[in-house]
């Protein structure tokens, strides 16, 4: 998300060596997509997502593979709400992966979706379709500075 | 000092986002479109609602800068009153234009709405000063976008025989450029630009990984086979590898975008009124990443075209986002006719 915190901060491409995805491997895979859930149902809650966009996701499934962490996370959206999918789905309906400064560069708006697909940095399988649906959704974000995102004032507990 | 008046510089918004930052980094116009098929770049989830473009065409306008709504599509048989009831949306919101294509709808638009300025759009496939000149005569169009098929010389004799105004591409992706006549999407899918409003629909494409490749199909047709490192573009047939006499190679187009920096000081010579930027499928990375290298061009160009150099830092901005490996001057310095 760009924020004035970030506004002069610049990801530079990277990859992470061998033995950290390695290690991310073996690590539970559900922690990341509580995160990522809990990041989404944050802009939900403050309508950041457009109506006609979400109800195209309702009842998809979704994996985003950060290949250099070995972290993936798996979610679905469901009445009205983003749900972490504690088994990875063999076959999701779309699936994104890409280096970790790939995925940061592409949230603080660094990088265009596009030129990381040409460059062959960001890959997209499934529903071509669903990912245009998903790729337009978050480029038509309004996003506020980051301190006022509800997700950092909340509690575990409302999980 | 220029002697002609420095071009306009014209970027695209997909998004309220895209917009913003198409005018805070030095658009002097943008344009967008519906979130539905009476524009050329309709795919799933892009574009703008009514509460947007209320939104935008505010941002913009107080800012001193100008909005065009693209209605590019062809009417289809028995729902043309949605492409009309788009021109009647578009004089409501204020636009400063709009960018038709369709006969028919140029001429509904020129009748119903007699104050509303009126574009040309390059789905128009007007080529030569007589299409230029037909259409400001019967409609009272006020400026056509050149498809990129003309060399600089073909622009130029174009400007020097129409009273109106002349827009031409100056950056992002290429095709067959064969606009407004262009049915390869149709052929594979049944779907084009004129008749949905996008070429090669995301729903006909499929993305195939396997191990040390990517293949990519169009409504199963094989469009091409990327080895990993290997640069992609968009799915579309005219892009793809096929083998042709035993020969598999890019038997259309290659992947390739349009970049005119080396020849800004040749098109504002010329009298270029506008240089139109593509991509309202892309980011507002993107359209932020465009718009300031092509705005830093222009004011350095209007310091003076003897002086103009092309900076290194521009090249590599522009190369970066571009499609395919290479960045040409399209057909501007074609030595063919």
């Amino acid at each position: 998300m760009p924020t004035s915190l970030f506004k002069s901060f610049a990801i530079p491409r990277f990859t992470l060596p061998a033995f950290v995805s390695a290690v991310g491997n073996r690590l539970p895979q559900w922690p990341h997509a509580l995160v990522l859930t809990a990041g989404l149902n944050a802009a939900l809650k403050m309508k950041l997502l457009p109506e006609d966009s979400l109800t195209l996701l309702e009842g998809r499934t979704f994996l985003v593979d950060v290949q250099d962490t070995g972290g993936r996370a798996a979610f679905t959206y469901r009445d009205g709400l983003f749900r972490p999918l504690f088994t990875l789905p063999p076959t999701p309906d779309l699936a994104f992966a890409a280096n970790l400064s790939a995925f940061l560069q592409l949230a603080l708006r660094q990088e265009d979706p596009d030129t990381l697909f040409f460059n062959r940095e960001l890959s997209i399988e499934g529903d071509t379709e669903l990912g245009l649906v998903v790729k337009n959704m978050l480029d038509a974000v309004e996003w506020p500075s980051l301190p006022s995102l509800p997700v950092f004032h909340r509690k575990a507990a409302d999980y | 000092m220029l002697h002609n008046k420095l071009p306009e510089l014209v970027c695209p918004a997909g998004s309220l986002p895209a917009l913003r930052a198409a005018v805070d980094n030095g658009a002097d116009t943008v344009y967008f479109g519906y979130k539905n098929d009476t524009n050329a770049r309709n795919f799933a989830g892009l574009n703008f609602d009514h509460k947007a473009m209320v939104e935008g065409i505010h941002y913009a306008q107080t800012r001193g800068k100008q909005v065009l709504m693209a209605i590019n599509t062809f009417p289809q048989p028995g729902r043309e009153a949605e492409w009309q009831r788009a021109v009647d949306g578009a004089a409501d919101l204020g636009v400063d234009a709009v960018i038709l294509a369709d006969i028919g709808l140029l001429d509904y638009a020129c009748k119903r709405h007699p104050g509303l300025r009126l574009h040309l759009s390059v789905q128009g496939s007007a080529t030569s000063y007589e299409a230029v000149n037909f259409a400001h005569r019967e409609f009272g169009v006020k400026r056509a976008v050149l498809p990129r098929v003309l060399t600089l010389a073909q622009v130029e004799l174009v400007i020097k025989n129409t009273p109106i105004e002349i827009e031409v591409f100056g950056f992002g992706s290429l095709c067959v450029m064969n606009e407004g006549r262009c049915w390869l999407s149709s052929y594979a899918t049944g779907e084009s630009p004129n008749t949905v409003g996008a070429c090669s629909p995301a729903k006909f494409v499929k993305w195939e990984k396997s191990p040390g490749q990517m293949s990519t199909r169009l409504n199963g047709i094989l469009i091409d086979r990327y080895g990993d490192g290997e640069a992609a573009g968009y799915p579309t047939l005219c892009k793809g590898r096929f083998e042709v006499n035993g020969e598999t190679y890019y038997a259309l187009e290659e992947p390739t975008s349009l970049n005119v920096l080396e020849i800004l000081p040749e098109i504002a010579r010329i009298g270029v009124s506008a240089i139109k930027v593509e991509g309202r499928q892309r980011s507002p990375t993107y359209v932020a990443q465009v718009t300031r290298t092509l705005r830093a061009a222009l004011d350095e160009l209007a310091k003076g075209a003897t002086e103009f150099k092309v900076k290194p830092a521009w090249q590599a901005e522009l190369g970066k986002v571009s499609e395919g490996v290479q960045a040409t001057l399209g057909a501007y310095n074609r030595p063919w006719r």
